[in-house]
């Protein structure tokens, strides 16, 4: 287990969530958290390793006369009226990390969940944190604000001890309230906090709850707050409202890479109550309304410059160049290993040999909340609501675009409408804020579905290639595996194969790409995973058996197996034009193992009548990511995971040409919908004796090659590119 | 252009001052701020926008204003009556059919004018009414489970 986290944090962080720390660090004080809080308790959590681990780069916090540590992860204030709140920078989008956090703080400090608030998101009030992302909060964060809850528990005893005048020993926080043995003397956690003015720092070596002991985590527990948004009540980012409030529009590019020749803004100019704003490459304007914003950029006439660009027609080829400017890591990017063995060697002792290529498109996050902010300036100071999985980073984007110290800026980050990956950077922000500057007004910009397809950026495309030898017997003698541009991500493998080498090459991305639930590791698992499937069918050998043949690894074999078990694999076989496929896969300290069913269908009348279509018809995944924090909610991420997969899996893609993307809306890039949903069956193994991993990823990189490996079984064609079906597929 | 000057919205008449070819949704956002009503595509395409017209399910998003003036129009805002939840709304916090829960407004106004008109759909019915609106987070199969829990009720 140790070596696993060890490799982890090895692996991490990946090349395409790789962002610099901000410029700025600020010292923290006893009197900025009493201004802060006021009166109650608060309690601090210095930095760990874990923690540091995610800060590299950072130079620390300094100056701090009042001795607090420099680097504080989490903290907990207990107000005068016994309610406890929690600060992190983590941010909610749609992970429900909101709720498991909470579960963690109200099991640690033994009091309801329902008296435990969670703060998270606005970088004036919370720990600096890297950002919502690599599936960090739950492996992270949950200590974090464990040990301040646990620390918190046996400080705040020690002082109802004495205030009852009783041993600590003999007290115990039930339901928030201290208790002694004979239940003769009580008090409310308002009682010990009232009139207090305290600021405590939290050991470090402080011990919390192990799983097996835990009552509040581990149980089922729905979205906190979901009467909020069941009512609409909730405000999300698109939702802020301020005085005064103006709207903005940014004129775009005709094409990406474009430089602005001449604009001509008189139009709008004469248009009242509008203003324009123009700033290098930047022109946008603000009016009083939505309506009048977009009518007067669309009357501002612009001449734009832009190179000519390639197409998806080039893009394999073009992405087996070498990269010629070397972004993030270099070769190997971190999920490179030594090569092991020889892979001639290896090659020379099989008596199968086979070489693949394997491709997967850019697709969009496509978050159903677009970007969006709201920027209000009060002098020199500037506030931004916005939807974003990095509040500091973006925060940090704001001081540069502007040359103002981080201090004199407040990103809040509402829970969002979803992110996926896709929210790490704060263009929207910089725009709504440069708006706001000139308007002398608060400014509200939100993203056009089309603007969020064209002007954020896409999961990576990438080509990768294959080659390896395996016996008669089943045993793989060589694994060669090279991914162009995708990433490293879940690259590894966990099969026994002696004679490895595997690489990473970087590439001159086209398109602007970044992070995406799950990184490459759908990529490099639908490779690995296909093929695997192709060498089964090369040697006979039943694919779930020669998986397990090939791998020691028992978390692995333990998930392969569950999902086998409730699938039925081997028990039956599919009904005519229906196919069987499995997966397996690790990634991010959790396992992973996928069946899937398919159905072979006739074209509908739309469609091509020489075309198949695809159909989903039942899918059953095994996940262990060591103890599980709330199985509802880790069903819920997985079951999302599933379903966002389809359509990476068979339709999902991004069509471009000359720096225009051509499918820019909810009709032209087709995402998986009610109709499309099969069967989803979710096997958990619950692992108290293993530390919790995040889940909000790693679901979602089985069921490409699970979906893949089925449609070969059920009809005899071999596909390797992913999307595998976007419009159905002949045969 | 005609001037649209009331509206009726979750059963009171609210005034407002707006050009008869706004959408509804930007009147409803901006103007009245019922944001419950959410913006995810402006083309139709995914159901977060999805108000009742006269009991019928509509996208907002590509309705003039002036074409739902003199009808009622209910949005989520108004679906629970006095802070009490409908048994739908209720069934969507039991089922956890929701993570960012931005497309939640648009799914419950959606399955709400299914139920009112086919107080026992199958799941094939369920799928069909439901199929415009899209759940990027990947809830469908939840959503399902608490249209079906108050179908059967
Ligand atoms: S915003 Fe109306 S259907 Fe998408
Ligand atoms: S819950 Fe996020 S879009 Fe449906």
């Amino acid at each position: 287990m140790i070596d696993e986290q060890e490799l982890i944090d090895e692996i991490e962080p990946e090349r395409y969530e790789l962002f610099e720390a901000p410029h700025y660090k600020f010292a923290f004080d006893r009197r900025d958290f009493i201004k802060a809080f006021g009166l109650g308790i608060v309690f601090v959590v210095p930095v760990t390793r874990a923690i540091a681990q995610q800060r590299q780069g950072e130079s620390g916090r300094g100056g701090s006369n009042e001795r607090l540590p420099n680097d504080i992860g989490a903290w907990i204030h207990i107000d005068e009226d016994g309610g406890v709140t929690a600060f992190t920078g983590k941010v909610e989008v749609g992970q429900n990390t909101r709720t498991t956090l909470t579960q963690s703080v109200a099991d640690e400090l033994h009091v309801p969940i329902t008296s435990v608030r969670l703060v998270m998101g606005d970088t004036d009030l919370v720990p600096f944190d890297m950002g919502t992302f690599g599936s960090r909060s739950t492996p992270t964060m949950a200590p974090q604000l464990r040990k301040a809850a646990a620390a918190a528990r046996e400080m705040l005893i020690a002082i109802a001890a004495e205030q009852l005048k009783v041993a600590p020993a003999d007290l115990r926080i039930i339901d928030a309230r201290f208790v002694n043995h004979d239940k003769s003397k009580t008090l409310t956690l308002a009682e010990v906090a009232k009139g207090r003015r305290l600021v405590k720092v939290i050991p470090d070596d402080i011990a919390i709850t192990q799983p097996k002991d835990w009552t509040i985590a581990g149980a089922s527990i729905t979205k906190v707050d979901a009467a909020k948004f069941v009512t609409g009540k909730h405000q999300y980012p698109t939702d802020i409202k301020r005085e005064g409030m103006l709207y903005g529009k940014v004129v775009r590019p005709a094409a990406y890479n474009a430089t602005l020749l001449s604009s001509d803004t008189k139009a709008a100019e004469a248009m009242p109550n509008v203003k324009v704003v123009t700033d290098g490459n930047f022109i946008g304007v603000v009016a009083p309304d939505q309506q009048t914003a977009t009518k007067a950029a669309n009357v501002i006439a612009v001449d734009w410059k832009s190179p000519a660009q390639p197409s998806n027609a080039e893009l394999f080829e073009l992405l087996r160049k070498p990269a010629t400017s070397a972004r993030g890591s270099g070769e190997g990017g971190g999920g490179g290993s030594q090569p092991q063995g020889s892979i001639a060697d290896g090659l020379a002792a099989a008596d199968k040999k086979l070489e693949q290529t394997y491709t997967v498109a850019y697709i969009a996050h496509a978050p159903l909340e677009p970007r969006a902010a709201v920027a209000e300036w009060n002098g020199d100071r500037l506030t931004v609501w916005t939807g974003t999985q990095r509040p500091f980073g973006v925060r940090g984007d704001l001081a540069e675009a502007f040359h103002i110290p981080e201090d004199k800026i407040r990103v809040i980050v509402p829970d969002t409408g979803s992110g996926y990956g896709g929210k790490h950077t704060g263009e929207c922000a910089v725009e709504a804020a440069r708006l706001a500057k000139a308007a002398g007004k608060p400014v509200k910009l939100v993203w056009t579905r089309e603007e969020e397809f064209t002007w954020a950026y896409f999961r990576p495309a990438g080509a990768i290639d294959i080659k390896s030898g395996v016996k008669n017997d089943g045993t793989i003698t060589a694994w060669e595996f090279h991914n162009y541009n995708s990433g490293p991500a879940g690259i590894q493998i966990k099969y026994d194969i002696p004679n490895n080498d595997i690489r990473f090459h970087q590439s001159n991305s086209p398109l602007r790409q970044g992070s995406y639930r799950g990184l490459a590791a759908t990529a490099n698992h639908f490779a690995r995973e296909v093929h695997i499937d192709e060498l089964a069918r090369e040697v006979k050998i039943d694919p779930l058996e020669f998986r397990l043949k090939n791998t020691k690894d028992q978390r692995l074999r333990d998930v392969l197996q569950a999902a086998a078990k409730q699938f039925g694999w081997g028990k039956a076989n599919p009904s005519v034009n229906h196919g069987f496929g499995i997966s397996c896969g690790f990634e991010k300290a959790s396992y992973i193992a996928t069946c899937a069913e398919i159905a072979i269908e006739t074209a509908s009348a739309k469609e091509d009548p020489k075309n198949k279509r695809v159909r989903i018809v039942r899918v059953v995944e095994a996940f262990d990511c060591g103890a599980v924090v709330n199985p509802l909610q880790l069903r819920n991420q997985i079951e999302g995971a599933i379903t966002q997969a389809i359509g990476g899996a068979l339709f999902e893609s991004i069509q471009f040409e000359n720096g225009r993307v051509l499918n820019p809306k909810f009709s032209s890039y087709r995402v998986p919908r009610f109709a499309d949903l099969p069967l989803i069956e979710v096997v958990l193994v619950d692992r108290k004796d293993i530390p919790s991993a995040g889940a909000g990823e790693t679901p979602i990189v089985g069921l490409a090659p699970a979906v893949a490996n089925a449609i070969f079984n059920a009809s005899g064609t071999r596909l390797r590119s992913l999307p595998l079906a976007p419009k159905g597929f002949a045969i | 252009m005609a001037k649209i000057t009331s509206l009726n919205v979750n059963g009171k008449k609210l005034s407002v001052d707006v050009d008869s070819t706004v959408s509804l949704l930007s009147v409803l956002r901006n103007d009245l701020d019922l944001t419950g009503s959410k913006y995810g595509c402006g083309e139709g395409q995914c159901g977060a926008c999805t108000v009742l017209i006269d009991g019928v399910a509509t996208r907002s998003c590509i309705t003039q204003v002036g074409r739902a003036a003199g009808k009622q129009i209910t949005t989520i805002d108004g679906l629970d009556k006095d802070g009490k939840l409908t048994p739908l709304q209720e069934a969507f916090i039991k089922a956890d059919a929701m993570q960012c829960a931005y497309c939640t407004s648009g799914m419950l106004m959606s399955a709400s004018a299914l139920l009112n008109k086919n107080p026992k759909p199958n799941r094939d019915e369920i799928v069909t009414a439901m199929n415009g609106n899209i759940c990027r987070c990947g809830t469908y199969q939840r959503i399902i489970e608490a249209i079906e829990s108050v179908s059967a009720a």
